[in-house]
C-alpha cells in the first residue's frame, strides 16, 4: 500500500529548486527520448537550448526570443495574480484574440489616415478588449456563482468564431481578393508596433511586459491589494475576518488578467503577427498557464520561465529543421516540463508512505 | 550508447556539419502547416520532397519543419532555414503568404515558393497553386449520379475562394447528370481536424446525404461514411485508398512532386524566375484516384472521358451558360471563366442554397 501524505513543513529551498530540478530532469529524459528516436542527444539538447543564444545566428533568435516570450510574460503575469488568490483564469486565450481583434479594429478603422494617435487608441482598445471579455466569467461569478474555470475556457471558443467571423467579414481586407484575412498592419505605419530599435526584438508588448512584471512585483508585496491576493488564496477564511471583499477581488484579478492577455493580443497582432486571421492565435493564452506556473506565479520567476519556453520553442524549430526531429518530440519534451515540476511539487508538499496505514 | 560513442557522433556530425556538407549540394527546405502524418495535404507535399530527394540523390539536402503556425513562427522558421543556407524555400500554406514576402526580401538569394497565394512582391518569390476545381468537376460528375437521396453533403472548410470554386465546379457537374440534386454544406473552419471532420460527415449523413465530398484533409469522414453504411465519399489531397473501393470511390490527389523537381532543377542549372504556376490535371499537378467498381461502368467511362477532356484543355471545368446565385449572369454560352474570377471566386453558382458565411 502507498500512501502520501502532507508533509508538516515543506522545504523552503526545495520550492526554488524545483523548476531548475525540472529541468534538469526534462533534459536527461528528453535526451533519452532523442536517443530512442535515433538522434544524437547531446547534439539535439544543445540544439535545443544553446544554438539560440550562442550559437552561429544567435544575433536574429535572440530577439526573437523576446518576441516569442513577451505575449507569453504578459499573459501569465496576469493569470499568476488570479491563480494566487485561487481565481482560475483558463480562457486567457480567448482575451488573446478579442484584444487582437478590438485593437486592429480601432487602428483599421482610421485606414489609411496617418496619426500619431491611433497606436495609442489601439492599445486602449485591446486592453479595453480583453478585460471586457473577462468581464463576462467575472460578472457570471460574482453574480451567479459560476465556474469561472468552465465559463472562461468555454468563451475561448466563442472567441475563436469571432475571429473566423472577423477574417471572413468586417475586417477582411478589400484588397485581399476575397482570401480572409485583414489588411497587414505592419503596411500601415501610424498602426504598427515596429520594433523600436531595429534587430533588437524590442517592441512596444516587450516593454508592456516589463512594466507589467513591475507592477505585479510591486502590487504583491507592497500594496494592500497584494496582500489580499495572497492571504485569500493561502487562507481565504482568514481573508475574510480581514475584510476582504471577495467579489471585487474576483472581478480586479480576472479584469486585470484579462486587460493583460488582450494587450498581449493587440500588440501581437500589430507587430510580429501583424494581420487578423483565422488562425491568428497559436496558444500563448494556454502556454501561458504553464508559464505561470512555472515561474512559481512570481513576477521575476515568470520572465524566466517565459523566456524558457520561448526558448524551447525557438530551439526546437531549429531542431526539427537541423537535425529533423519529429514536432511531436518537441511537443513531447515540452509536456515533460510541466510534467517534472509538478511531480517534484508534489514530493515537496507530500511524502510517499509505504505500508499500511496507521490507525488513527 | 556508449557515453565516448555519443560524443564520436556528436563531434563526426559537427565534423560534417563544417566541412564536407559544404557549398556543393542544393539545399531545399520546406515549412508545413500540418504534421507529415496527415495523410493530406501536408502528407502529399512530404512525397513532393521524398520526390525531390529520390530524383537528385546526393545533389540535394532536404530539410522540413512541420507543424509551423502561420504567422510570426513561421516567418522564424523561414529565416533560421535561409541563414542555415538553404537555396530554395517551398512555404505550404496560404497563411504564410505575407512572412513568405517579408523574409524573400531579406534573402535576396534565396529563391521562394508560395503554395496557394498571391503576392509575389521581390523577384524571387514564385507562387503556385493546382487546379483542384477540375477534379472537383469529376467528383460531381460522379456523385450526381451516385446519390439517390439527391441529397449532397459537403464538408467545407474556411469559405475561401479555393473552397467555394470545389464547391461550384461539383455542384455544375452534379447538376449536369441529376437536375434534382442539392447541396448541403457544413463549414467545419479547419483544414485537419478528425473529430470536427466526423462530426460534420454524421450530420450530413442524418440529413439525408448519400455522397460526401470534403474539403478537409482526415480520413475521419470516410470512417463516418463506413459507419453509416450505403454512403458514397471521395479522398481529399491524397488517395485514401485504404477506404477503397467503397465508401471511397475515387479520389483528388495533389501531386506536388513534377513541380517541385522542376523547380528545385531550375535552381541548380540557374534558371529559376518569379512565375505564377497555376496547374491542373494536364500537368499532372491534380492526379484522379482509382475509380473504384462500386461505380456504374458507364459512369467511369464518362468520369474518365471527362477527365481527358479537362487535361487536353478541351473543355473547362466553369463554361457557360451559368448564373450566379443572385440569378445574375456569370457566363454567357460557351464563355470560359477566365483565371482572375476564378481566383477571387466569392460568390455560388445558381442553384445553392445557403449564404457564404461572411
Amino acid at each position: 500500500m502507498i500512501r502520501i501524505e502532507a508533509r508538516p513543513q515543506p522545504s523552503a529551498v526545495m520550492a526554488y529548486a524545483t523548476p531548475v530540478l525540472a529541468v534538469v530532469l526534462t533534459m536527461i529524459f528528453g535526451g533519452a527520448l532523442f536517443a530512442v528516436l535515433g538522434k544524437d542527444p547531446f547534439e539535439a539538447i544543445a540544439t535545443i537550448f544553446w544554438e539560440p543564444i550562442f550559437g552561429e545566428f544567435a544575433f536574429f533568435y535572440r530577439p526573437q526570443l523576446l518576441i516569442k516570450g513577451a505575449p507569453l510574460v504578459l499573459i501569465a503575469i496576469g493569470l499568476a495574480l488570479g491563480f494566487r488568490a485561487g481565481i482560475w483564469n483558463i480562457g486567457a486565450e480567448g482575451q488573446y484574440i478579442v484584444g487582437a481583434i478590438c485593437g486592429a479594429g480601432a487602428g483599421l478603422a482610421f485606414y489609411p489616415t496617418e496619426s500619431v494617435l491611433i497606436f495609442p487608441l489601439m492599445v486602449l482598445a485591446g486592453a479595453l478588449g480583453g478585460w471586457a471579455w473577462a468581464m463576462i466569467p467575472g460578472v457570471l461569478k460574482v453574480k451567479f456563482g459560476t465556474n469561472e474555470i468552465l465559463v472562461s475556457l468555454m468563451l475561448v471558443y466563442v472567441a475563436e468564431q469571432l475571429l473566423a467571423s472577423m477574417s471572413l467579414g468586417l475586417l477582411k481586407n478589400p484588397e485581399g481578393f476575397g482570401f480572409p484575412g485583414s489588411r497587414n498592419l505592419q503596411q500601415y505605419p501610424s498602426a504598427h508596433n515596429a520594433e523600436i530599435i531595429a534587430g533588437t526584438g524590442m517592441h512596444w508588448g516587450v516593454v508592456a511586459a516589463l512594466i507589467a512584471v513591475i507592477f505585479a512585483y510591486v502590487l504583491l508585496t507592497r500594496h494592500r491589494l497584494g496582500f489580499a491576493i495572497r492571504v485569500t488564496g493561502e487562507a481565504p477564511r482568514a481573508a475574510k475576518f480581514g475584510g476582504v471583499n471577495p467579489g471585487r477581488l474576483v472581478l480586479f484579478c480576472l479584469g486585470m488578467s484579462g486587460l493583460l492577455a488582450g494587450l498581449a493580443g493587440m500588440f501581437e497582432v500589430a507587430g510580429p503577427a501583424g494581420q487578423i486571421s483565422i488562425d491568428f492565435n497559436v496558444g500563448y493564452g494556454f502556454t501561458a498557464i504553464i508559464v505561470a506556473f512555472l515561474g512559481r506565479l512570481n513576477p521575476l520567476g515568470i520572465v524566466a520561465a517565459g523566456l524558457l519556453m520561448a526558448l524551447t520553442y525557438i530551439g526546437g524549430d531549429i531542431a526539427q529543421s537541423q537535425l529533423g526531429l519529429p514536432a511531436a518530440a518537441i511537443q513531447v519534451f515540452q509536456g515533460m516540463l510541466l510534467f517534472f515540476l509538478l511531480a517534484l511539487d508534489v514530493l515537496t508538499n507530500y511524502r510517499v508512505r509505504f505500508g499500511a496505514a496507521e490507525v488513527a | 550508447m556508449k557515453l565516448t560513442t555519443l560524443l564520436a557522433s556528436a563531434a563526426l556530425a559537427l565534423g560534417l556539419a563544417g566541412g564536407a556538407m559544404a557549398q556543393d549540394k542544393t539545399k531545399v527546405g520546406f515549412v508545413y502547416v500540418g504534421p507529415v502524418g496527415d495523410g493530406g495535404w501536408t502528407y502529399e507535399h512530404d512525397q513532393g520532397r521524398l520526390a525531390v530527394e529520390a530524383e537528385f540523390g546526393d545533389q540535394v539536402e532536404t530539410v522540413f519543419v512541420e507543424n509551423v503556425a502561420e504567422g510570426p513562427d513561421s516567418e522564424r522558421v523561414m529565416t533560421q532555414m535561409a541563414l542555415d543556407g538553404a537555396d530554395l524555400i517551398f512555404t505550404t500554406s496560404f497563411g504564410y503568404m505575407d512572412p513568405t514576402n517579408n523574409v524573400a526580401a531579406k534573402f535576396p538569394d534565396v529563391k521562394f515558393e508560395h503554395a496557394t497565394g498571391y503576392k509575389r512582391l521581390h523577384p524571387n518569390v514564385s507562387t503556385y497553386s493546382a487546379r483542384f476545381y477540375e477534379g472537383r468537376a469529376i467528383q460531381g460528375h460522379i456523385a450526381g449520379n451516385m446519390t439517390k437521396s439527391n441529397i449532397i453533403g459537403y464538408i467545407g472548410s474556411f469559405p475561401i475562394p479555393e473552397v467555394i470554386r470545389g464547391i461550384n465546379s461539383a455542384y455544375v457537374h452534379a447538376k449536369k447528370v441529376n437536375p434534382d440534386v442539392e447541396f448541403k454544406i457544413i463549414w467545419v473552419y479547419t483544414w485537419f481536424d478528425p473529430a470536427k471532420e466526423a462530426d460534420a460527415a454524421k450530420t450530413l449523413i442524418d440529413q439525408g446525404a448519400d455522397v460526401v465530398l470534403q474539403h478537409t484533409d482526415s480520413t475521419a469522414p470516410q470512417a463516418a461514411a463506413q459507419e453509416a453504411g450505403g454512403v458514397v465519399t471521395f479522398g481529399q489531397a491524397s488517395d485514401m485508398g485504404q477506404y477503397a473501393p467503397f465508401p471511397r470511390v475515387s479520389s483528388i490527389i495533389d501531386d506536388w512532386a513534377p513541380y517541385y523537381i522542376a523547380r528545385t532543377r531550375a535552381v541548380m542549372e540557374g534558371t529559376w524566375e518569379s512565375q505564377d504556376t497555376w496547374d491542373g490535371i494536364g500537368a499532372g499537378m491534380v492526379g484522379i484516384g482509382e475509380i473504384t467498381d462500386a461505380v456504374p461502368a458507364d459512369v467511369r467511362e464518362e468520369a474518365l472521358a471527362l477527365k481527358a477532356a479537362l487535361a487536353d484543355g478541351s473543355y473547362h471545368a466553369f463554361t457557360g451558360p451559368l448564373n450566379k446565385q443572385d440569378g445574375s449572369p456569370f457566363l454567357a454560352d460557351g464563355e470560359t471563366a477566365d483565371d482572375g474570377t476564378l481566383a477571387g471566386m466569392n460568390f455560388y453558382v445558381e442553384g445553392i442554397e445557403g449564404d457564404i458565411p461572411q
